[in-house]
């Protein structure tokens, strides 16, 4: 098992480093007059660097006087030490940017997460218990609907619903206009309340997708021999499905929850840039559409990065959870 | 049972069940309801209200996407204009507070002479010179001035009681005229009268100067409109004005104008002057101290529609009701910004349509762009159908070549080629596209070559997972009978790969390729919906949508989004639910 994980764990950063190679070469394949665009249009903002210091600055980073594999290895260099450059769009180093802003992401997704557990897990056991039922063709019409939604449609509705039409939220935004005038409790309803939305957006789509998957686990397992056996032996029916069925349901989940890990970063993507949360989705968002390749070839590594640990770490719990996956 | 009597004939006895029931086996052919495994397949799928539901939507979307745009009465960038009555200005008012002079015709009086009179008036100097040349002005009454032209008449040089004349060229003094001078200039006058004209004295030393003053302009802050067009250059004139503004000034209640008589009648801050013809008098021009004037040279402002305006300023109205030039009347609506008025009459004026609502001719109303919003659905569709399709068709064929050469070789190309499969799969979906969008963007790539960039890109981050569930697929499938025998009888590689292998994924691949679909639109319209993606004049979906991310459309004109909204959802469930029970009718175990 140790030697599998090791082996695991080598092929994941082989795929981070040549993944970062291809990011690397599609972004310095980009045309040369795009860079000299974006350079000059950085450079005539107050306060910019001039034009030959930020092709220059590009020099240093991305090596974009070398080939790409040269280049490629000296913006390695930079980045193992935690230097991804300066942004150009926050004038600031990117990885500084981020330590602002990650902590939104983490705290609307956690919530994100938590409720969509809440909501999702106990419907898709429902259904899989009483299959072909009413509540199982509600329940999985539900989540085909949910997985069906673009998120940019659902959260516009929701804003023109309750923003426009109730009035009870703010259309865009992490906090109210009032908001430095607030107590310390005030504070944090005021972000809570501009949370709504988001989190409901989120909630909404990802709920499909783990309700489905909750339910063919479970009908999986509830068609199972020793489900069959438990049911024999005269256990009550609660006994069966929580002890026995959804213990084993919990395999297939806690890898499907690794796979989430990317998402507590950046599954919010879409979502927090409707909102205006200005979490790490919304500023890459922002970023990217300027131009800014410092930032986009950050983002891009901490996408990779993130999509390999989420593999690792479900490979791992995988074998916590199964001790039959453990022997070999 | 009886055996068949063979000479029977009744139909009615045929038809008898137990009559004619041949016997039948357990193993009999017939007992057993054949059915291919396509028609199994289908029975299943058709058994399956949800997928059904899909497919109707699915048809429904396809018929108006491809072949609504045939019978929509208009074009996809048609666009529509409307006419409407809008206020355009017509005339602007203001108390007049400069004066207006009025001029000799034949006579020159601009520019820098207006500039010194103005200097001499505030100084109250009675003489000024501009150029070569001399003026005098007589202030006749409050805010009227006759401007005199001075003309040297003769030089005088007044010596003991006596004066020598010395007179310009061409002229000749009469005695009696030398009289009156000296008189004066013994006096120390500076000015004289002798027969109709008024005369100068200006000295300097012992010389003096004697002008005659010519009358060529009057300064006045009165204005004078006209009734009719044809007096209008009689009230330009100067003779008339004076003689008018004599009269005013004089209380006297009429005046005479070439051997025609005037009438003058006052009311208030204004008054209006008749011109007596035939003993009758007929209006012919007002007087007040509003200047009226037309926006264009086009207009004629009636003398009726100027004392109307005039009455309305008086009164603080900002509407009323005048007779235009065409004899039509009309309501004006006034606006005041300090001293001066601007009139406005309605006008129709033909506007681009934006944003109406909902009607018989548009059923969806129209969009900020003056057009249809139905129609541009319907190309939408078309747009957002055909990405969907094209970037799936290139996913399956490169998902089926690349997965196909890796499960049916195995070993290290297998390896190699998953490793580049894991590869395309850690590149980060949103990134790359945002980036290139925005670089098209920056270098203004055709909407057209947008599209296929977009298609291409999709296309190739997209593939991978096709790739693996064709590889699982045929991993196991090589294994089985039917491939050692067609690896026995000497079919070539390719051959057994694509006529013999990937068949058998087709089930597969089909769910696969079905549930991408609605995946796929959903990418191209949320970058649509973020201007990355399908850009105007090209119609999808996606940017039907984006005139939301206005926070004015979203809020206020439901019907040029919405709607682009729902066929999203609607196509994409379609596509999920024929998806969802393909699968179930390909493989019933596997259920959902």
């Amino acid at each position: 098992m140790t030697k599998y994980l090791l082996k695991r764990f080598l092929y994941s950063i082989f795929i981070v480093v040549f993944g970062s190679l291809l990011v690397y070469s599609v972004l310095r394949l980009l045309p040369t007059s795009y860079f000299e665009k974006i350079a000059l249009e950085r450079a005539q903002a107050p306060g910019a660097p001039s034009y030959a210091e930020i092709l220059s600055s590009l020099n240093k980073i991305y090596g974009m006087d070398t080939d790409i594999v040269s280049g490629f290895i000296k913006w390695g260099k930079n980045a193992i030490q935690g230097d991804f450059g300066v942004s150009w769009e926050y004038s600031i180093p990117v990885v500084e940017k981020f330590k602002q802003v990650i902590w939104y992401s983490i705290f609307l997704n956690i919530v994100t997460l938590l409720i969509q557990t809440f909501i999702s897990i106990p419907l898709g056991v429902l259904a899989a218990r009483k299959q072909y039922s009413k509540t199982d063709y509600f329940v999985t019409f539900v989540s085909i609907v949910c997985i069906s939604m673009p998120t940019f449609f659902l959260a516009t509705i929701l804003k023109y619903i309750f923003s426009v039409k109730l009035g009870w939220f703010d259309l865009f935004g992490i906090v109210g206009r009032y908001y430095e005038q607030l107590d310390i409790w005030g504070k944090i309803l005021d972000m809570a309340k501009h949370l709504v939305l988001p989190v409901t957006t989120l909630a909404m789509l990802n709920i499909g997708g783990l309700m489905r998957f909750t339910r063919t686990n479970m009908l999986e397992v509830l068609n199972a021999d020793y489900i069959r056996t438990a049911r024999a032996k005269g256990l009550s029916e609660n006994v069966v499905i929580n002890k026995h069925a959804f213990r084993n349901t919990m395999i297939p989940l806690v890898t499907y929850f690794s796979y989430l890990i990317p998402n507590m970063f950046t599954g919010s993507f879409i979502t927090e840039t409707l909102f205006q949360i200005p979490g790490i989705g919304y500023i890459s968002y922002y970023a990217l559409i300027h131009g800014d390749i410092p930032f986009a070839m950050f983002y891009s590594v901490l996408i990779i990065i993130l999509t390999q640990v989420s593999l690792l770490v479900a490979d791992f719990m995988y074998a916590v959870v199964d001790p039959r996956v453990r022997i070999d | 049972m009886t055996e068949n009597k063979t000479f029977h004939t009744d139909p009615d006895e045929v038809k008898d069940p137990n009559a004619i029931q041949p016997e039948i086996h357990l193993d009999d052919v017939q007992r057993v309801k054949v059915l291919s495994p396509t028609m199994l397949v289908l029975k299943r799928f058709l058994r399956n209200q949800l997928a059904i539901l899909g497919l109707a939507i699915l048809i429904f979307m396809f018929a108006f996407s491809f072949l609504g745009g045939l019978f929509s009465p208009y074009r996809q960038q048609q666009v529509f204009r409307k006419y409407e009555l809008i206020p355009k200005e017509y005339a602007a008012a203001a108390i007049n507070k400069d004066l207006r002079y009025i001029v000799q015709t034949g006579e020159n009086f601009s520019g820098p002479s207006l500039a010194q009179f103005v200097l001499a008036k505030n100084k109250g100097e009675p003489v000024f010179s501009a150029g070569d040349r001399d003026y005098s002005y007589t202030e006749k009454g409050e805010d009227f001035y006759l401007i005199s032209e001075l003309k040297v008449l003769t030089d005088v040089i007044v010596l003991a009681g006596n004066g020598r004349f010395t007179p310009a060229a061409g002229v000749e003094l009469t005695e009696d005229f030398q009289t009156a001078a000296l008189e004066a200039l013994k006096s120390s006058q500076t000015a004289f009268e002798y027969g109709d004209d008024e005369y100068f004295i200006s000295r300097n030393g012992k010389m003096n100067t004697i002008s005659v003053a010519h009358e060529i302009a009057l300064a006045t802050k009165l204005v004078f409109a006209a009734y009719e067009p044809e007096a209008q250059p009689l009230l330009n004139s100067l003779d008339f004005v004076e003689q008018a503004q004599l009269a005013l000034i004089n209380d006297a209640d009429s005046f005479a104008v070439g051997g025609v008589l005037y009438r003058i009648v006052i009311d208030e801050d204004s008054a209006i002057i008749y011109r007596s013809q035939d003993d009758e008098d007929h209006p012919f021009a007002s007087v007040s101290n509003i200047i009226v004037n037309p926006i264009s040279p086009d207009i004629f402002l009636s003398v009726d529609f100027k004392r109307t305006l005039n009455e309305a300023i008086a009164e603080g109205k900002t509407t009323f009701t005048a007779v235009t030039q065409n004899g039509t009347e009309e309501t004006f609506t006034i606006n005041r910004v300090h001293e001066t008025y601007t009139v406005y009459a309605q006008r129709t004026s033909q506007l681009i349509d934006m944003y109406a609502p909902p009607s018989n001719e548009h059923l969806l109303g129209t969009d900020g762009n003056g057009m249809d919003v139905l129609t541009r659905l319907m190309y939408g569709g078309r747009i957002s159908l055909l990405v969907g399709f094209v970037v799936v068709f290139f996913e399956v064929i490169l998902g089926v070549l690349i997965g196909g050469v890796a499960g049916f070789f195995g070993g290290i190309i297998d390896t190699i080629l998953m490793r580049i499969v894991d590869l395309f799969n850690s590149i980060p979906f949103y990134p790359i596209v945002i980036i290139l969008g925005s670089v098209m963007d920056t270098l203004k790539v055709n909407p057209y070559a947008r599209i296929f960039i977009l298609m291409t890109v999709l296309g190739l981050l997209g593939w991978t997972n096709i790739a693996r569930v064709v590889r699982g697929q045929i991993l196991s499938l090589r294994e089985q009978d039917f491939m050692v025998a067609t690896e026995a009888t000497g079919i070539r590689i390719s051959r057994r790969i694509f006529r013999h292998l990937v068949p058998n994924v087709m089930p597969l691949l089909i769910v696969q390729a079905t549930l991408a679909l609605g995946n796929i639109i959903i990418i191209e319209a949320t970058l649509s919906f973020l201007g990355l993606g399908v850009k105007y004049p090209i119609a999808s979906w996606g940017n039907i949508i984006n005139a939301a991310t206005n926070l004015h459309v979203m809020t206020s004109y439901w019907y040029v989004w919405i709607p682009a909204g729902i066929l999203i959802v609607l196509t994409v469930l379609g596509f999920n639910f024929v998806g969802d029970g393909l699968r179930d009718a390909f493989d019933p175990k596997m259920k959902r």
